[in-house]
C-alpha cells in the first residue's frame, strides 16, 4: 500500500511531502505513547497517533517512518510542518478516531509488521 | 571511515521541541559516513532517550559521541538531581516525570530501559544533587 492509498482510504489531508504520496507503506503502528514506539516498533513506515508535538516528528524520524497521521482531526503547527518537511516524512490528517482509523488500514490490507 | 571522529553538544532543558536535535545530528553523520542501518537505528534510540531524559530530569546537559571504526561511544552528562536508587529507575513503568512529560508521549518508564536494550554496554554513573553520567557503547561489528 502506498502513502496515497491511505490518504484515500482514511480521507486524509496531506499537510506536507505530498510528493511522496508514491512511497511503499508495508507495516503500520499507532500509538501516543513515543518511548512504546521507540521500545517496540521495528520496520513500521507509518506512525497514527493522535499526540500532536514536534516530538511525534523527530520519533518518525529516528525509525526511518515514512508517514505520521494524526487522528480525529488534528492538525501540527508550523514547526512540526517545517521539521517534517526537513525530514521529507509526509504529515496527514484524518477525521477518523484512533481505533477506526487503524481498522480501516487493516482491513485493505496494512498489517502491525513484528 | 574515518578512523576516529567525535561529536560535542549542548542540550538545551529548557527547551522541550528541540530534545532530540543531537540525536537527529548523530544519526545523519553516521548515515553520511556509511554506518550499518541496524547500528544507526540503535545509536538513535539510546541516544534520543538519553536526550530526553537530559531535558526532562535535569535542565539539559552535554553529550560526546566518539565513532570509532568497531564501537560508537556515548557519554551523556549532567549536574541535574541525580538518580537515587538506580536500580528501581532502571525498571520497566518506574517514572518519576512529572505528568505533563507523560502528555508529551514520554515519561512513561520506558527510556533508561530501552536505552539498556539497543545498546551493547550502558553504565550509570549518579550523585544526588551533583548529576548523572550515562555511558553507552554501541558494537559496529
Amino acid at each position: 500500500m502506498t502513502i496515497g492509498d491511505i490518504k484515500n482510504i482514511l480521507g486524509c489531508k496531506v499537510i506536507c511531502c505530498e510528493e511522496r504520496l508514491d512511497a511503499e507503506i508495508n507495516t503500520a503502528c499507532g500509538s501516543d505513547m513515543m518511548s512504546d514506539v521507540l521500545a517496540f516498533v521495528k520496520d513500521q513506515s507509518c506512525l497514527l497517533t493522535g499526540l500532536v508535538n514536534p516530538q511525534v516528528v523527530r520519533t518518525a524520524d529516528m525509525m526511518d517512518m515514512h508517514c505520521v497521521i494524526f487522528v480525529r482531526g488534528k492538525m501540527p503547527d508550523e514547526s512540526m510542518i517545517e521539521l517534517a518537511r526537513e525530514r521529507g516524512i509526509t504529515l496527514m490528517s484524518t477525521g477518523y478516531r484512533m481505533f477506526t482509523a487503524c481498522g480501516k488500514l487493516w482491513e485493505n490490507g496494512l498489517r502491525g509488521g513484528n | 571511515m574515518n578512523d576516529a571522529l567525535h561529536l560535542h553538544y549542548f542540550v538545551d532543558g529548557d527547551d522541550f521541541t528541540r530534545a532530540g536535535e543531537a540525536s537527529a545530528n548523530v544519526k545523519k553523520t553516521l548515515r553520511q559516513i556509511g554506518v550499518s542501518p541496524d547500528a544507526i537505528r540503535r545509536v538513535a534510540i539510546v541516544l534520543y532517550e538519553g536526550e530526553i531524559n537530559m531535558v526532562i530530569h535535569a535542565n539539559g546537559g552535554v553529550i560526546d559521541v566518539d565513532i570509532a571504526p568497531d564501537q560508537i561511544t556515548m557519554v551523556l552528562k549532567d549536574t541535574g538531581k541525580g538518580i537515587a536508587d538506580i536500580e528501581l529507575a532502571m525498571k520497566e513503568g518506574y517514572s518519576t516525570a512529572p505528568e505533563e512529560v507523560r502528555s508529551l508521549g514520554f515519561g512513561a518508564g520506558m527510556g533508561l530501559s530501552n536505552m539498556k536494550k539497543y545498546s551493547d554496554e550502558m553504565k550509570i554513573e549518579s550523585t544526588v544533587n551533583v548529576g548523572t553520567t550515562v555511558t553507552m557503547k554501541v558494537n559496529l561489528s
